[in-house]
């Protein structure tokens, strides 16, 4: 389960939650600009301290003000996808892939590069990327990791239509294969509900309303990736 | 060389010897404080900023003085360390480093300031997200963004030292083969009957060592907007 307990406070704004989500699949997480996504999004990474509040991940406790806990995003195991990919332009394809992962040139290594359709790109520079290259491999970077929980925030809203269609359907396919639970942010609700199974309206900094998703069921992992996850 | 006399020619190392000791002393504590100015947001942030940039706004020869003040064998660290450890600083030419150090270290902070400040913040997120402790999201992230910035004030710092007049003849005085440098041999020679052609030929070099820098800067800061531009 991902439990979060959240009060903050920024200037007018004000963030209060109070939700249980289950740790699978993919959550979506929806609300006009200025609902407190982002907001949310920056605490659950731990790039933002909330005021009050206590986050867990699966048991184990992320935040809790009380306690005085505030583990750092390095060890939260949550990985973050953003909006425009933000590869780190000075590296090369395949070293972004490999800054966050202890598997370089693993099953698993390859298992990810191939799902999203990277080796040819591998020695390229992100500024020489198209967007939806950009995105993908913003995705296998965050996947190398192996994280607990992965972010995207907003990972198609730059694309055009075909390619965010296309963007939409591999992410599916990745959070099947690895079946690592995804919170997906987005202000499109049409974008997002096909591809959840659960999606969370926020409005005004509140949980307005949880409901089914679109897609249902978890398909079947991919044998290398998913002994990885369990192993670890 | 040039036609140099032996003291022109000791003048020309100095500048160079000294100006280069003194942006690379200067170097990682300009890159800290470049970074600290650009990326982190604390009480007294305008003040510091203003510090470090009085240099920039004094006359060089008040900021001599006040290093005498400082550095002198009864200065207020200069003291100490003469009466403790028998060192002096003031008219050698460490006290020539020091002062083209001082007056080319804000032109180093302003060019790794505007570097950090341009570094979008969510890179060290994404990276501390995948793993990177501090000090790593530092050394691999942070510091080869700010290259382009800390290459700029290099060269720019480089070439503020080389020039530096004010500062150096108050602190270090202008003691010919020991403390004087390309400016403070130029201004000896246009002080004295007949040095005319001696004052062009170093007013020659100082031009070309100046331009020289300052196209590097310039061409650095070109090659970095190309690259920034998506292909």
């Amino acid at each position: 389960m991902i439990d979060l307990r959240l009060n903050h406070r920024q200037g007018d704004f004000h963030l209060n939650v109070n939700l249980s989500l289950p740790a699978v699949g993919i959550t979506g997480l929806i609300g006009r600009s200025g609902s407190g996504k982002s907001t949310l999004f920056s605490c659950l990474a731990g790039h933002l301290k909330p005021r009050q509040g206590c986050i867990s991940l699966s048991g184990r406790p992320l935040f809790n003000s009380t306690l005085g806990l505030n583990v750092p995003p390095a060890q939260r195991r949550i990985g973050v996808v953003f909006q425009d990919g933000l590869l780190f332009p000075h590296m090369s394809v395949e070293r972004n892939l490999a800054y966050g992962s202890q598997n370089r040139g693993t099953v698993f290594w390859h298992e990810v590069i191939e799902a999203l359709d990277l080796t040819h790109l591998l020695n390229a520079r992100p500024l020489r990327l198209s967007g939806g290259e950009r995105q993908r491999v913003a995705i296998a970077r965050s996947l190398m990791a192996e994280p607990e929980l992965l972010l995207l925030d907003e990972p198609v809203s730059a694309l055009d239509p075909a390619l965010k269609a296309r963007t939409l359907d591999l992410i599916a396919r990745v959070q099947r294969q690895t079946q690592i639970p995804m919170i997906y942010i987005s202000h499109a609700p049409e974008e997002i509900r096909r591809l959840c199974h659960q999606v969370v309206t926020l409005q005004d900094g509140q949980v307005r309303s949880v409901t089914e998703g679109e897609a249902h069921g978890v398909g079947p992992k991919l044998a290398a990736v998913g002994q990885v996850i369990c192993a670890r | 060389m040039f036609g140099l006399s032996p003291t022109e020619m000791s003048a020309l190392v100095l500048s160079l010897r000294a100006s280069s000791l003194a942006v690379l002393w200067a170097l990682p504590f300009a890159i800290g404080l470049g970074w600290v100015l650009g990326v982190k947001r604390f009480p007294g942030h305008g003040l510091l900023n203003a510090f470090v940039h009085l240099p920039l706004v004094l006359p060089p020869v008040v900021l001599g003085y006040l290093l005498l003040l400082l550095l002198g064998r009864k200065g207020l660290i200069g003291g100490p360390l003469y009466d403790l450890l028998g060192l002096r600083i003031a008219f050698t030419e460490s006290a020539v480093v020091i002062a083209c150090a001082v007056v080319g270290f804000p032109l180093m902070v302003r060019a790794i300031r505007q570097s950090a400040e341009a570094i979008d913040p969510r890179l060290a997120r994404a990276a501390r997200s995948l793993g990177a402790s501090e000090l790593r999201v530092f050394f691999t992230v942070t510091l080869p963004l700010m290259a382009p910035g800390i290459l700029t004030g290099l060269t720019l710092a480089f070439a503020r030292a080389v020039g530096e007049f004010g500062a150096t003849i108050t602190l270090a005085g202008n003691i010919p083969g020991k403390t004087q440098t390309l400016p403070l041999a130029l201004f000896t020679v246009t002080q004295s009957p007949g040095g005319d052609a001696a004052a062009l030929r170093l007013c020659i070099l100082s031009l070309v060592l100046a331009g020289g820098a300052l196209l590097a800067s310039e061409a650095i800061a070109r090659r970095t907007s190309l690259q920034e531009v998506p292909a």
